[in-house]
């Protein structure tokens, strides 16, 4: 057995220390989710250029990382603010940008979406490659971003880690409260639950598509720039996210922000409970076949909106 | 004075037009070869995933060829160039070898980068009798007449590092992790067999792989906080390096205490790291943009004019400036662009201008060269620590570790 020969003491720090990887995982698992479930749940639009723009909000971090450096050194311990609101803004107005010129003539086409935002993911890598060069970029972090926080002697927690969960909880706070308390997101809601109807009431729905769509994409964005702590920023970075992406998605039922919440807290669980018994590669076997298992019991996943249609 | 110096003028080893060899009698097989020029490939990925990594063996092909065709060319034949893309793609890969070598008829393919693409024009290259030069250091386990493997064999880059180790730091507990896939996996498999069953009282405390493109490694990260590990021995590439090297400095892990032996992170991966991410891990392979001695001290500023002052030289951009050097001499030696002349020529061939140092071809097609540890540097640059004092011979069947 694995814990014969440790301490209490020891395996105490080590059990907080996993939960926080666990806690952790589902914060990114969830920031990087939030803006696809809000796309695929409020338009039924599957995004394959998702992991796009958050490179996209990944090289925006980048370059402002690169300018802050030149001309306003002293004020980078703060620079990585700043990068995500021009990441969100960057990421959105793309996102609006493709909507208006490609998505919104696929609407009753959803197979041709899949195609088309596949393609267009493709363009986008290109895109990146030609612009910023094949190779990695490595986004400097100001210094008070790494490294770890000393909580008792022997459990170190990651400042990024919390600094994603704590963005984390303010994002899904802040998209809460749009959908279901602003005005704009009643006519989102509208808009879902049945187009025609919202569009007989005076609501413009082809700028509600819009700005949901633009919405998505710019918190995809912030996503991809929170994600330079962790990860790398490459041409096809966008590819590493997208696969869990789509399965926290999936799992919590398309529709449903709850859903996404849950499945992503299900997954990252499972997921970091067995890498630490098992290995990394079993730990994701084991997730994926559990994962597909429940939606063979459920195919509308965890939590489903209840729709007449 | 002025009329005493015009035999020696002569004398240096240009070849003048009667000089030049006869076609028919240096191709006798229907190569790319005219009077005047004679056609090589260049066979990377330049779009998709691998782009990343086969970037830099393009550049140093490139200047390679062009350092050659400076220098008067092949058996008097400048070389020119068909460059085609993989496109991460191994399928693609295949195909466009068979392009090279039958429809463009080319005298040497510089090419691949991961082992898959390999492996998939492999039969090609056997098919139509051409000749690969393939750049990266790999897992070892193939030998083949129509390649001629310029990167180290996992043993050269494992075994050394293993020993220099053990023996200055007294590492006994290694933990071993990987990307899941043949390199890192066959790799482990010879660095567990050595840590077992050639160091005194070393074992192995764990071994782990993740998927390719992994981003998350904080459970791990906990494991190895756990076990203590003297050392840990990774081979994660791609960018799952990048969010494990990250997320180790996040989880307090200082790797100034902690020792850290890598054989898949050369200076174009640290680019995308950041140095300070990385300072103080310990690489094992065979050349760094850092090493000094003249060939080097020449190298790396022709490759940054040609490329770009930020660009950095990794161990397989190295490896890859080898190539057409190698085939150049070996086309020499034989004194003929002929395949089969050139396949035979090649064990013996020896390149004295390697940045490296100094490289030989085995019987067995893959290189003698020496392994080197280096400790990276906040700057992003490796430390020479540690270079083996003779040349170390490639063994890609080696026996006792498989």
């Amino acid at each position: 057995m694995m814990f014969g020969d440790y301490s209490i003491g020891d395996l105490g720090a080590i059990l907080a220390m996993q939960g926080f990887a666990g806690l952790i995982l589902f914060s990114v698992y969830v920031l990087m989710a939030l803006g696809l479930a809000i796309i695929f749940g409020q338009m039924g639009v599957i995004n394959m250029a998702h992991g796009e723009f958050m490179i996209l909000g990944a090289y925006v971090t980048w370059m402002t990382s690169n300018a802050f450096q030149h001309y306003l050194p002293s004020l980078f311990p703060g620079y990585f603010f700043v990068a995500m609101i021009l990441a969100f803004i960057a990421s959105g107005a793309l996102g609006m940008l493709v909507e208006w010129g490609l998505i919104r003539h696929l609407y009753k086409r959803p197979l041709d979406t899949l195609l088309a935002t596949w393609g267009l993911s493709l363009i986008l890598q290109q895109a990146y490659r030609s612009v910023f060069g094949a190779r990695e970029v490595g986004v400097e972090l100001p210094d008070w971003m790494m490294g770890s926080a000393q909580a008792r002697e022997s459990i170190q927690i990651p400042i990024n880690g919390m600094f994603v969960m704590g963005l984390t909880i303010l994002i899904t706070v802040v998209v809460a409260y749009v959908l279901f308390w602003s005005r704009w997101g009643r006519q989102v809601r509208a808009v879902v639950q049945n187009r025609v109807m919202a569009g007989a009431v005076g609501i413009n729905t082809e700028k509600v598509d819009r700005y949901t769509f633009g919405l998505g994409c710019g918190i995809a964005g912030i996503a991809g720039s929170a994600f330079t702590m962790i990860g790398s920023t490459g041409p096809t970075a966008g590819q590493l996210y997208i696969v869990d992406t789509f399965l926290v998605v999936v799992f919590g039922g398309a529709a449903s922000l709850l859903g996404t919440i849950a499945s992503a807290f299900t997954i990252s669980q499972t997921q970091s409970t067995l890498e630490f018994f098992l290995s990394g590669s079993m730990a994701k076997v084991i997730t994926l076949l559990a994962i597909v298992a429940i939606l063979m019991m459920r195919p509308q996943g965890l939590f489903a909106l209840k729709v007449r249609k | 004075m002025g009329v005493a110096a015009l035999p020696a003028i002569t004398m240096l080893p240009r070849l003048s037009f009667a000089d030049v060899p006869a076609t028919s009698a240096i191709n006798t097989t229907g190569l790319a070869v005219t009077d005047t020029e004679v056609t090589v490939g260049i066979l990377h990925s330049v779009t998709g995933t691998m782009a990343i990594s086969e970037t830099g063996s393009v550049e140093a092909e490139k200047l390679a060829i062009e350092q050659i065709n400076a220098g008067g060319g092949v058996l008097g034949r400048k070389i020119k160039f068909i460059q085609e893309d993989g496109a991460s793609d191994w399928p693609t890969f295949a195909e466009k070898a068979k392009k090279l070598l039958v429809n463009d008829k080319c005298a040497a393919v510089m090419g691949c980068w991961t082992s898959a693409s390999r492996k998939a024009v492999l039969p090609v290259f056997e098919q139509y009798n051409g000749m690969l030069y393939y750049p990266t250091f790999y897992e070892g386990l193939e030998q083949s007449k129509n390649v001629i493997y310029t990167g180290q064999e996992a043993t050269q880059q494992i075994i050394a590092g293993l020993d220099w180790v053990n023996k200055t730091k007294g590492a006994k507990t290694f933990y071993l992790l990987g990307s899941d896939y043949i390199w890192p996996r066959t790799s482990n498999k010879i660095a567990r067999k050595h840590i077992e069953g050639h160091l005194q009282g070393a074992k192995v405390v764990g071994e782990e792989y993740f998927p390719l493109g992994s981003t998350q490694f904080n459970s791990v990260i906990n494991k190895i906080k756990l076990t203590k590990p003297d050392v840990i021995y990774a081979i994660i590439v791609g960018g799952s390096n990048v969010a494990f090297y990250k997320q180790l400095k996040a989880a307090g892990i200082d790797l100034s205490k902690q020792t850290l032996l890598t054989i898949s992170v050369t200076e174009d991966e640290i680019d995308g790291i950041g140095g300070e991410n990385i300072a103080g891990a310990y690489a094992c392979m065979k050349y760094f943009q850092s090493l000094d001695n003249p060939n080097n001290k020449a190298f790396v500023p022709a490759f940054k004019k040609m490329w770009g002052e930020k660009t950095v030289i990794g161990d397989v951009t190295q490896a890859a400036y080898l190539g057409p050097w190698l085939w150049k001499l070996t086309a020499e030696k034989a004194g003929s662009f002929d395949i089969d002349k050139i396949a035979a020529a090649s064990p013996g061939v020896e390149f004295k201008g390697a940045p490296e140092g100094y490289v030989r071809i085995h019987e067995n097609h893959h290189l003698w060269s020496k392994t080197r540890v280096g400790k990276a540097k906040a700057d992003g640059q490796y430390e020479l620590i540690y270079e083996t004092a003779d040349l170390v011979e490639p063994d890609p069947f080696p026996k006792g570790y498989q």
